[in-house]
């Protein structure tokens, strides 16, 4: 599955904003491909094609495979998050409603309140194991008018 | 030049240079030039009535976009038949000539109610009514007044005659036929006094149900209405389009005070975190340490609300919607168990704040300057978690809000930047 570059996706340009000095970690990972917690998957997460605006629900896709590759059928996740910069957690409460003919996952229920730093973390559940998963993405300020 | 500069004074010169050739003083000291980051331009420019993006379609009520049902709307919203004394319309709290709102701490209808009534400009915008949030959609909010005990008082079969004896033809033109009254009660509903629920019980559950779709149509032609009803352009929308523009002569809309107002807003005093967009608004909920009215029995905001949004008969999945179930996205993916939730309110519109004084959810404060100190203060809070960093705990996740009282000053004047006319228009 080609991947976009996700990190560019979101976070736009490394001149998003973020309001009240809350600037995000220079190093943080914005991978949105990497091994769970304990190495027993791996998970790549897919944001919408178009970046949804803030407050705008939308769906993203969970990509589930085995350390080996292997796609992984019937998983249940609990989905958390939030924005470690502002001690809230996520605006709604998102949550996986179906697994795709192509063997993804549909994560639906996903909003951003507002633009920086925003954690996604995954707890699997699956026949191979269980495991946890976190991400960062960084969401823009909208850039309309400028 | 010579003769000019001895003719002004060099602080006068200061601010000509300034206008005439875009030269910045730093922090802003004279004449309202102000330097600003790109990444400030940007926050600034986000912050635009012009960037309001249209009111979400709510798919629950297909009237919401009816020009007949806006104007029947309009005319349900100032009919004072709607209460159980003839004197509560909902314009009695939420009234045209005052911000659509009343100016008092806490509304006042048939009794006292235990928070302040909330402008309805703009309202469209926001997935979750009232301060708690204990309604998903403009129509359903607009029932929950009309049916309690200390606002109109009334109940939905009483209202379901008044319809039928004044406004029948208007709404059999939106709606279709109204169902026979005749030999239903007067008085009856789920909500009443022990009379009304015992005459609501008593009723056929089609009866129940043909009345109640009466009193849903209601909601959904005042929804109508309060859709077109939006705040205008502001002196800060001026200048923030002057910003964008690079033109510095109309940035003078903003005074100096005003500018560092605007400067703490974005930057140090933290506010843009939560009254962000054009709306200055995140329309979510928080706990910033508001002091509850009564501390014994502190108001727990949306902790409480959550319940009862999921099992009201008027929500976007209820059999008086028009949304398919898929179309519920925010009750089926509402946040119902954190316990940040806890005496967390709904972030109102900073539009027109200075408008309608006293603020907050119980109108505890009354005045700007007495919002910003308790934010400049940060206090623990009384129920729940304040979400603010006290200055004195080292709060991992956020930084203290720390403003002298000149800052706290200047924030006030720069939030009075922020109004402009209320603007009825098309739903």
């Amino acid at each position: 599955m080609p991947y976009r570059p996700l990190s560019l996706m979101l976070a736009g340009s490394s001149l998003a904003l973020f309001a009240g000095c809350s600037t995000p970690p220079p190093d943080l990972d914005l991978s949105l491909q990497h091994p769970s917690a304990n190495g027993r998957f791996i998970v790549a997460l897919q944001p919408p094609p178009k970046p949804p605006a803030i407050n705008q629900l939308h769906a993203w896709q969970i990509r589930l495979t085995t350390a080996e590759g292997a796609t992984v059928q019937g998983a249940r996740f609990t989905v958390d998050g939030g924005m470690p910069q502002h001690g809230h957690g996520l605006p709604t409460r998102p949550q996986v409603t179906q697994q795709l003919p192509d063997g993804s996952y549909l994560l639906e229920g996903m909003k951003f309140s507002m633009g920086g730093w925003w954690e996604i973390k995954l707890s699997i559940h699956a026949a191979e194991g269980v495991d946890k998963v976190s991400f960062n993405t960084v969401v823009a300020q909208p850039k309309a008018g400028l | 030049m010579g003769v000019v500069a001895s003719r002004l004074g060099p602080a006068l010169l200061a601010a000509v240079l300034a206008v005439v050739g875009g030269i910045g003083i730093a922090e802003g000291a004279i004449w309202g030039i102000e330097r600003w980051t790109a990444d400030e331009r940007e926050l600034i420019a986000s912050l635009r009535l012009n960037q309001l993006a249209p009111a979400p379609a709510d798919p629950s009520n297909r009237y919401e976009r009816l020009p007949a049902a806006a104007e029947l709307g309009r005319r349900l919203f100032n009919d004072v038949r709607f209460s159980r004394n003839q004197a509560v319309a909902c314009a009695s709290c939420h009234a045209p000539d005052k911000q659509f709102q009343d100016g008092l701490p806490l509304g006042k209808g048939m009794g006292t109610g235990s928070r302040r009534a909330m402008p309805i400009m703009g309202a469209a915008h926001s997935p979750w009514l009232f301060w708690d949030g204990r309604k998903d959609s403009l129509w359903s909010q607009a029932l929950g007044p009309l049916e309690d005990a200390v606002e109109h008082g009334g109940n939905r079969a009483r209202y379901a005659h008044v319809m039928q004896a004044h406004y029948r033809a208007d709404y059999e033109a939106l709606f279709g036929p109204l169902p026979d009254l005749a030999r239903l009660p007067q008085d009856a509903g789920p909500l009443g006094d022990g009379a009304e629920r015992a005459a609501w019980a008593a009723m056929a559950p089609a009866a129940r149900e043909q009345v109640s779709r009466v009193f849903a149509n209601m909601g959904k032609a005042i929804a109508a209405y309060e859709r077109g009803l939006s705040y205008g352009p502001s002196r800060f929308d001026r200048y923030a389009q002057a910003v964008v523009a690079n033109d510095p002569s109309a940035q003078q809309v903003l005074s100096a005070q005003e500018l560092k107002g605007l400067r703490l807003f974005i930057g140090k005093g933290q506010c843009i975190t939560c009254h962000s967009g054009p709306l200055l608004s995140d329309q979510h909920f928080h706990n910033t340490g508001v002091p509850p009215l009564d501390r014994s029995r502190p108001d727990r905001g949306r902790a409480a609300a959550t319940a009862k949004v999921q099992r009201d008969e008027f929500n976007c999945l209820g059999p008086f919607s028009d949304a398919n179930p898929q179309q519920c996205q925010e009750l089926r993916f509402m946040v119902t168990d954190d316990p940040k939730l806890e005496a967390a309110f709904k972030t109102p519109s900073l539009r027109n704040v200075a408008l309608r004084p006293p603020y907050m959810h119980a109108g505890q404060f009354a005045s700007l300057d007495e919002v910003v100190a308790h934010y400049a203060k940060s206090p623990a809070a009384v129920a729940g978690v304040s979400e603010l960093a006290s200055a004195g705990a080292g709060h991992a996740e956020r930084k203290p809000i720390r403003l002298s009282a000149q800052e706290i000053s200047d924030l006030a004047v720069f939030l009075g930047a922020l109004s402009g006319p209320v603007v009825e228009g098309k739903p």
